[in-house]
C-alpha cells in the first residue's frame, strides 16, 4: 500500500483558488471583508491540505449570499462554484461560459467547481437534461449580480456614475476616457461582496441584477473546447477510482446467487487466511471481504464460501417469457391516462384499423467502469469520493442511512464513468461509507462486472397494445394505447431505505414507490384518444436484481418507439408520406401554435431537408428491385423532451441474408433553444443519438427464473466500433418564431436526441423491406425471423 | 510475495506482489499509473489496456511477473513535452465525453498506427472493435485516427521520410 497522498484534484483547486493560505470553507464563513493578509508564502501543501480540507463540520454554502456562487481573485481571475455535475457532456463547460458572459471575464480567466457539497450551494448535482434548460439561470444571475456590484463599486472609485462606465475583460473602464479603468481584482480581489441574493429556492435564486440580452452575449454561442478533455487524453485527470488514502482498504461485495436467496452461514476460514484478508462484513444478506490490496480483496470475495438458503418461489419469470408475464397479470396501478373525444365512433366510422403490439425488455446502463467510492471516517465524520451525479443527495442520503449529523457528511464529487441516470453509483457509495463506519478505515469499493451487469437498476421492460384508426380522409382519427411496464418499487436516487445495502439488511419502507408507466406526449392532432399506462409487479419485489431506476430519459425510448413506430404503420396504411403525414399532424395539433407548433414544424422540415427526403410513402415501392441481399431504407421519428424538439432521419442498410442492420447515415435535426456551446452540443447529441442506437440493436438484460444471466458484454451487447455510422449529422435549429428575441431560452440536451432513435431506426427497417420490427432490440437473428416471415 | 521488475515508460520498478497479481492493479496502485482503468477484468471492454514492445494488451488479465518487455500506458505516450499524435488528435476531435474508456481508446489506437500507419475505414473499425465506449464516441474516435494518421504521414513528409502511400488501401 502506497503511503503517497493523491489529494483529489477538484478539491485541491477548490482549496487553492480562493487563496494558498486559507481554505474555501473559511473563506465563506469569514465575516470580515479582507481574507488575503496572510501571506502567500505559507502555502500548505499536501498532507497539510488534506488536513484543512478534513477539518469538518461541513454545513451547506448558502445560495442567498453571492460569495457562495462567485470568487474573484487578486491575479484578476475568477472561481465559480456551481452545484452540478458534467458526466462529460461539457455542462461545466456551458456553465463557465455563461457565468463568463455575464460577468463580463475572458473564459480562461475562469474556472468552474462542480458538486462537492461543502464547498458548492446544492443544485442537487445531474439528471433530467435540465443542467442548463434550468440550473444555468441562477449562475447567469448571479454572475450578472457580481458584474452589477463590481461597476457600483468602479462609479465610486471612478467618480463616474454606472451609465458612463463598460465592463470587458474583468476590467472597467469610463466609456468616454479608456484611460481611466480598474480591474475587478482592484476593486475586490481576493474579499467578500457580502451581498445577499434572494429566491424562495436555488433555482430562483437572484440579485437586483437583469441577465443580459441574448444580442449582447459574446461568450455563449462559442464552441469552446472542452476544458476537462485535454487532462482525460493526456492520462492526468484526477478520477474518483484513483483517490489513495493512508491506510485504507479494499473490498468487494459477495451477492446472493440466486434472486431473495437468504443467507445461512458463513466460513470465514475459507478466506481468512489468504494474504492481505482484514474482515468479512455482514448484516443478514449484505456481504462483503475487505483485504489490504484490491486483487486480494477479488479473490476473496470468489472464494468466500457462503451457505445460502434458495427463495420459496421463483423470484421472477426467464426472460423469455417475460412478455406473456406481463400481459397476463393484473397490474399494480394505473399511472397515466389521457381521453379525449369518441374513440369509438372514429373506429366505427373509419376507413381502416390497423392494430400492433410492441416489446422492449429491460435494458441496463451498464457503466463502462463499475460502481465505485472511497470512504473516509476519519475524525468522527464521513467523506466520500464518488463520480454520484447527484452528489448532494447521496451525502443526505449516507447521513440518515448511518445516522450522522449531515454537517459531518460530505461528497467529493470527481470524474467518473458515464451516468446517465439512477446507478449503482448511488448504491456502492452507501455501501463505502457503511464499511468505512464498521472498520474505522478508508474504505474503497467497486463492484465487479457480473455485478455491475446483473445488479445495477434497470430500465422498465414494456409491452404496447395500439389501435389507430385513418378516416376518409386518410388522416388519423383514433388511438387506443395500452401500455404496461415492469416498474414497481421503482428505486429513486439515494434513498437510505432503497438503496441496494439497505434492501439486503432487511430495510423496508411501508409504501414501495408504485412505479410509472408512460403515455407519450400527443404532439399530433389525434382527436379521439383512449390511452393508458400500467404499472406490473414482478414476485420479488426487494432485494432483486431486477430492480428498476432512472435509465437516460426514463420511459423515452420505450413509449417514443412504440408510438413513433405506430405513427409510420398508420401512414403507410394511409399511403402517405411519413414526414407529411407527421407535418399534417402537426399543423393541425392543439399545440400551442405560436412555440411549440412552429418549432415542431421547423424541425422536422429542418431534418427532412437537411437529409434530402424525397416524398413517397413507405415501404419503398422499389425495394425488390436489384436482388442483392442489401435493402436500404430510411426512416424518421420526431418528439420533444422538456422544452427540446427532435427529429431524426436514420438511413440503413439491412442484409437480408443475415438479418445485420447498419445504421448508415443519421441527421437530427435538434432545437433546444439559445445554443451555448455548438461544438459541445454537437458531440452530446451524437452520443445520444449513437447510445439509442446500441439499444436499438443489442441491448436487452437476460435471466432465468433464478438470476440475471446477463453478466458482462457478452451477455449484455453494446454498439462497437463496427456499428459506427458512416455519417453523423446535427442539424441545429432555431424554430422560433421569433427567433432573434433577446430572451431566447436555453433548453437541454442529452436525453432528447436518445429518445426518438428506436423508432428511427425501425421505421428506416420497415421503409427497406416492409418488416415492422416490434421487438427491441434488433439482434440479426430476430430481423431474419421477421424477414423470413414476412417473405 | 516475490519481487518483479517491471519497466514501465522508461523507467525501472521493483515490486513486491504475489506472484499472479494482474499488471493492471500493479499499474494503478503501486505505481501510481491510472492511465489503465478497471472496466471488466475480462478482457472485454479494453479499458485496461498498455501497450508492452509495441502490442496493446489487457493488464487486467496480464500477470505482472509474465511481462518481461518495455510498457507504455496512457501517461508514457508523449514525448519531449510533446504529446503524441493520437492524443493530439483526440484533442482536435474533441472525442472524450467521461473519458473512463479512453485509455483503451487511445493506447489501441496507437498500436494500429504502429503496425498499419494508414488504415481504411474499415481497417479501423475492425482494429478497433473490442474496445468499448458506453458514451458511444466512437464516430468522433474513427475520425480521430484518420487525422492522426493524416497528420503523422504530412509530418514525416515535412522530416524528409518516405510519404505514407496515401490510398494504397483506399
Amino acid at each position: 500500500m502506497s503511503d503517497k497522498l493523491i489529494l483529489p484534484r477538484a478539491v485541491e483547486a477548490a482549496i487553492r483558488s480562493v487563496n494558498p493560505a486559507t481554505t474555501r470553507r473559511d473563506f465563506l464563513k469569514s465575516s470580515g471583508a479582507l481574507v488575503l493578509t496572510l501571506s502567500a508564502g505559507a502555502a500548505p501543501v499536501g498532507k497539510a491540505l488534506a488536513q484543512a480540507a478534513a477539518a469538518g463540520p461541513y454545513t451547506d454554502p448558502d445560495y442567498l449570499e453571492l460569495d457562495t456562487w462567485i470568487v474573484i481573485h487578486p491575479d484578476n481571475t475568477a472561481t465559480f462554484y456551481v452545484g452540478k455535475t458534467d458526466g462529460g457532456q461539457g455542462t461545466g463547460t456551458a456553465f463557465r461560459q455563461m457565468m463568463c458572459d455575464e460577468l463580463d471575464i475572458a473564459y480562461d480567466n475562469a474556472k468552474l467547481v462542480m458538486g462537492t457539497t461543502d464547498i458548492t450551494p446544492d443544485q442537487g448535482g445531474s439528471g433530467g437534461s435540465d443542467g442548463i434548460e434550468r440550473d444555468g439561470w441562477p449562475m447567469r444571475r448571479t454572475a450578472a449580480e457580481a458584474r452589477r456590484v463590481l461597476l457600483e463599486l468602479a462609479s465610486e472609485r471612478l467618480d463616474t456614475p454606472v451609465t458612463g462606465l463598460t465592463a470587458r475583460d474583468a476590467t472597467i473602464s469610463v466609456t468616454a476616457d479608456p484611460s481611466r479603468s480598474v480591474t475587478y481584482a482592484e476593486l475586490i480581489g481576493g474579499r467578500r461582496f457580502d451581498i445577499a441574493l434572494s429566491g424562495d429556492n436555488i433555482n430562483q435564486t437572484t440579485g437586483i441584477a437583469k441577465v443580459k440580452p441574448v444580442q449582447d452575449l459574446r461568450v455563449i454561442g462559442q464552441s469552446i473546447p472542452r476544458y476537462d478533455i485535454p487532462g482525460k487524453v493526456e492520462g492526468t485527470n484526477s478520477w474518483a477510482v484513483d483517490v489513495k488514502l493512508p491506510g485504507m482498504v479494499h473490498a468487494r461485495n459477495v451477492k446472493p446467487p440466486i434472486a431473495g436467496a437468504t443467507l445461512r452461514s458463513i466460513d470465514e476460514s475459507s478466506v481468512s487466511d489468504m494474504p492481505g484478508f482484514v474482515a468479512v462484513v455482514n448484516r443478514r444478506n449484505y456481504v462483503a471481504v475487505v483485504c489490504e490490496r484490491e486483487e486480494q480483496a477479488i479473490d476473496a470475495a470468489r472464494q468466500l464460501v457462503v451457505d445460502w438458503t434458495p427463495p420459496a418461489e421463483a423470484p421472477f419469470p426467464a426472460s423469455d417469457d417475460l412478455f406473456d408475464y406481463i400481459r397476463d397479470t393484473a397490474p399494480t396501478s394505473v399511472s397515466d391516462t389521457d381521453d379525449a373525444g369518441d374513440p369509438d365512433t372514429a373506429f366505427a366510422r373509419a376507413a381502416r384499423v390497423v392494430e400492433a403490439e410492441f416489446e422492449v425488455p429491460y435494458q441496463g446502463h451498464t457503466a463502462i467502469g463499475p460502481a465505485h467510492a472511497l470512504a473516509d471516517p476519519s475524525d468522527g465524520q464521513m467523506t466520500i469520493y464518488s463520480n454520484d451525479m447527484k452528489s448532494y443527495g447521496l451525502r443526505n442520503g449516507v447521513a440518515a442511512f448511518l445516522d450522522m449529523p449531515r454537517d459531518r457528511v460530505r461528497v467529493v464529487y470527481m470524474d467518473g464513468p458515464q451516468m446517465y441516470g439512477r446507478t449503482a453509483a448511488d448504491d456502492v457509495g452507501f455501501e463505502a461509507a457503511f464499511l468505512a463506519k464498521e472498520l474505522g478505515r478508508p474504505v474503497r469499493v467497486q463492484w465487479m462486472r457480473d455485478e455491475e451487469t446483473a445488479w445495477d437498476t434497470k430500465g422498465p421492460a414494456y409491452t404496447f397494445k395500439m389501435r389507430g384508426a385513418i378516416d376518409g380522409d386518410g388522416r388519423m382519427s383514433a388511438l387506443e394505447y395500452d401500455a404496461r411496464a415492469i416498474d414497481y418499487n421503482h428505486v429513486n436516487y439515494n434513498e437510505p431505505d432503497t438503496v441496494l445495502i439497505a434492501q439486503l439488511m432487511g430495510i423496508r419502507r411501508e409504501n414501495p414507490d408504485p412505479g410509472e408507466a408512460k403515455i407519450p406526449q400527443t404532439q399530433y392532432a389525434i382527436p379521439n384518444r383512449k390511452m393508458a399506462a400500467s404499472v406490473i409487479s414482478l414476485p420479488l419485489a426487494w432485494e432483486t436484481p431486477l430492480r428498476t431506476g432512472n435509465l437516460r430519459d426514463p420511459d423515452g425510448p420505450q413509449v417514443t418507439f412504440a408510438y413513433e413506430s405506430f405513427v409510420d404503420e398508420m401512414a403507410a396504411a394511409a399511403g402517405a408520406d411519413p414526414v407529411e403525414f407527421r407535418l399534417d399532424m402537426i399543423e393541425r395539433s392543439d399545440e400551442d401554435p405560436r412555440l411549440r407548433r412552429a418549432r415542431s414544424l421547423a424541425t422536422v422540415r429542418a431534418a427532412a431537408e437537411h437529409y434530402g427526403w424525397d416524398s413517397r410513402p413507405s415501404p419503398n415501392p422499389r425495394m425488390l428491385e436489384g436482388g442483392g441481399p442489401i435493402a436500404t431504407g430510411r426512416g424518421i421519428a420526431f418528439t420533444h423532451r422538456n422544452g427540446t424538439v427532435v427529429a431524426t432521419i436514420a438511413e440503413v442498410e439491412v442484409n437480408r441474408e443475415t438479418g445485420g442492420i447498419w445504421v448508415k447515415r443519421l441527421v437530427c435535426a435538434h432545437d433546444c433553444g439559445l445554443v451555448v456551446n455548438p461544438l459541445g452540443l454537437t458531440q452530446t447529441v451524437e452520443c445520444g443519438m449513437l447510445h439509442g442506437l446500441s439499444r436499438a440493436l443489442w441491448e436487452e438484460v437476460q435471466f432465468d427464473a433464478e438470476k440475471v444471466t446477463s453478466v458482462d458484454w457478452a451477455t449484455h451487447p453494446s454498439l462497437r466500433h463496427a456499428d459506427t455510422p458512416e455519417s453523423v449529422e446535427v442539424v441545429i435549429v432555431n424554430g422560433d418564431p421569433n427567433p432573434d428575441r433577446p430572451d431566447l431560452p436555453h433548453y437541454g440536451a442529452g436525453e432528447a436526441s436518445h429518445k426518438p432513435m428506436i423508432a428511427a431506426v425501425a421505421n428506416a427497417v420497415h421503409d427497406a423491406t416492409g418488416v415492422r420490427l416490434r421487438r427491441v432490440p434488433f439482434r440479426r437473428e430476430r430481423v431474419l425471423e421477421a424477414l423470413r416471415a414476412y417473405s | 510475495m516475490s519481487l518483479v521488475t517491471l519497466r514501465v515508460n522508461g523507467q525501472s520498478h521493483e515490486v513486491d506482489i504475489e506472484p499472479g497479481t494482474p499488471l493492471l492493479y500493479v499499474l494503478r496502485n503501486d505505481l501510481n499509473l491510472s492511465g489503465p482503468r478497471f472496466g471488466c477484468g475480462l478482457a472485454q471492454c479494453g479499458a485496461c489496456t498498455v501497450i508492452v514492445d509495441g502490442v496493446a494488451i489487457r493488464s487486467c488479465v496480464t500477470p505482472a511477473a509474465s511481462v518481461s518487455g518495455e510498457i507504455t500506458t496512457l501517461e508514457g505516450l508523449s514525448r519531449d513535452g510533446q504529446l503524441d499524435p493520437v492524443q493530439q488528435a483526440w484533442i482536435a476531435e474533441q472525442v472524450p465525453q467521461c473519458g473512463y474508456c479512453q485509455n483503451g481508446q487511445i493506447m489501441t489506437a496507437r498500436a494500429l498506427l504502429d503496425s498499419n500507419p494508414n488504415p481504411t475505414d474499415a481497417e479501423i473499425r475492425e482494429g478497433m472493435q473490442g474496445v468499448l465506449c458506453r458514451c458511444m464516441t466512437y464516430y468522433r474516435i474513427q475520425k480521430a485516427i484518420k487525422r492522426a494518421s493524416r497528420e503523422t504521414a504530412a509530418a514525416s513528409f515535412r522530416d524528409g521520410d518516405t510519404p505514407a502511400s496515401e490510398g494504397a488501401k483506399a
